[in-house]
């Protein structure tokens, strides 16, 4: 089976230097690691907003970046949804015009709000359709920003820290809500997380990172169904 | 403060097609109390029928400048602010020049290049197939170019000042750059730009001494308001004038300063 991400990429940013290689399989795969351990410079490296000094990064068996042939295929055709720690909404349109913007599947505008509102929907945030960003709660603009991100049908999604500016209650809240949606949606997710708790709660596979490298991986057991978690994530140190 | 609260309020409240609905509202009945003032004041305005002709000639000529200077210098704003392209330094000196030369140099300039007796105006006047001096082309090209700095750089700082991340983040939704560029920066940069937009629609309407050289000041065809003043320095009607532009020149920055307001 094709993994839905391989990255084999190095990039120095004056003194920091990252050099990472690892797959991600179907599932829910979380870049765990302190501040500063390159965790969002690989996401934007993978989202071909930044480009890699050296590497090949390849989605669904797509070579999207590949340094020795002079390949970087653009953001945009890259085909995938990212959710942002601030949410990065557009202000100046309506929650729902930022999810129908990230339509790709659907013509015809009346399709894609069509599409945009039932991702509204499940991610509990359909009543606020006509609203702007501005006159939401920081929750409530991540239930956007995690709707926008699924509803262009992409082949990958990468979540970049999407709790870390929000309040426990809430965080808890949308942790079950992530791990829902994107499971049940099908789509291969990225999240980067400095949160050990976070980690364990919604990835299936923990890849840990420190000082720009990968010093681990683990999968993380879970039971059938749904319950609370036991394992923590310190089982990232082997290798 | 509460009264604006209360406009954020009602400004968050409200649909798209509502606001949209609701500016077209206040502008038909602005127009419709504009038109219905000028028509009963048309009488006791002193000197009406010598002030109007130099009136119309200045519209004729300040509103299409803005229009092309806007468009130009927005497009040639946002490449500055965005791009790196040969040519680029070139680009902003020359696009800057008519700030800092004496307009008499620009008139000088312009006529070299538009008039028909020389190689590059004769050329210009065969492609275009009309005479561009003397006339209110002449004048339209004069108005251009004296606002097209004022939009290129308001356009450029303004898309300079858009945060980038939000640009990122509506590529990574898929839109492609230009409609990045069109749904997003410029959006974002409108209050920038419409500032731009407005001192460079005074400019062009208060131009006059390349227009003398380039236009002409012949009564009736390219004598704009800023050249009937100087022309009537001496009579009563430059009062009435100088009151019309005056009063344009405060509508307009009035028009800048709301636009600054209740934003996000």
């Amino acid at each position: 089976m094709t993994d839905a991400l391989e990255v084999a990429v190095a990039r120095k940013i004056g003194e920091f230097e990252l050099d990472v290689a690892f797959t991600v399989e179907s599932g829910m795969s979380v870049l765990f690691g302190p501040s500063g351990a390159g965790k969002s410079l690989t996401l934007a490296l993978i989202a071909g907003l930044l480009r890699p000094d050296s590497g090949t990064i390849m989605i669904n068996g797509r070579v999207v970046t590949d340094c020795s042939r002079h390949i970087n295929v653009s953001t945009q055709q890259r085909r995938i949804g990212m959710v942002f720690q601030d949410g990065l909404l557009l202000p100046h349109r309506s929650v729902l015009d930022n999810v129908a913007l990230a339509v790709r599947q659907a013509n015809g505008r009346r399709a894609r709000r069509a599409v945009a509102r039932s991702w509204l929907e499940r991610v509990g945030a359909g009543e606020f359709a006509d609203r702007r960003p501005s006159s939401l709660s920081g929750g409530q603009r991540q239930r956007v920003a995690l709707a926008r991100g699924l509803a262009g049908d992409p082949a990958l999604v990468l979540l970049d820290e999407p709790l870390s500016a929000l309040d426990s209650p809430v965080r808890r809240e949308l942790r079950t809500l992530i791990r829902d949606v994107i499971i049940s949606s099908g789509v291969p997710a990225v999240l980067v997380t400095h949160d050990a708790e976070e980690a364990e709660e919604l990835g299936d596979v923990v890849i840990a990172y420190d000082n720009g490298r990968v010093t681990g991986r683990s999968m993380v057991e879970r039971p059938a169904c749904r319950e609370p978690r036991t394992r923590a994530a310190e089982s990232t140190e082997s290798e | 403060m509460p009264r604006v609260k209360m406009k954020q309020d009602i400004a968050q409240t409200l649909g798209g097609k509502q606001k949209a609905a609701l500016v077209v509202a206040t502008a038909l009945v602005g127009l419709g109390l504009g038109f219905g003032v000028a028509y009963l004041m048309a009488g006791s305005i002193a000197y009406w029928g010598v002030v109007s002709g130099p009136f119309v000639i200045s519209l004729r000529v300040a509103i299409p400048a803005t229009v092309i200077a806007g468009i130009t210098g927005v497009a040639s704003g946002y490449a500055l602010a965005k791009g790196r392209f040969p040519g680029r330094s070139v680009l902003e000196t020359l696009g800057s020049l008519p700030l800092i030369l004496p307009p008499t140099v620009i008139g000088f300039y312009l006529l070299q290049v538009l008039s028909p007796g020389t190689k590059v105006g004769g050329f210009l006047t065969r492609l275009v197939g009309h005479v561009l001096v003397y006339n209110v082309f002449g004048c339209i090209i004069v108005a251009t170019v004296a606002a097209y700095p004022f939009c290129m750089r308001a356009s450029r700082a303004a898309v300079e000042g858009v945060d980038p991340s939000i640009e990122e983040a509506a590529r990574a939704m898929g839109l492609p750059n230009w409609r990045v560029a069109l749904l997003v920066t410029i959006p974002l940069a409108r209050r920038g730009i419409a500032a731009g937009l407005t001192i460079g629609a005074a400019r062009a309407l208060g131009e006059y001494g390349a227009t003398l050289m380039v236009g002409g000041d012949i009564d009736g065809k390219t004598r704009t308001m800023s050249l009937a003043i100087l022309d009537s320095f001496t009579t009563p009607e430059r009062n009435t004038m100088i009151l019309i532009l005056v009063l344009m020149a405060i509508s307009a920055m009035t028009g800048v300063g709301l636009l600054g307001r209740n934003r996000p």
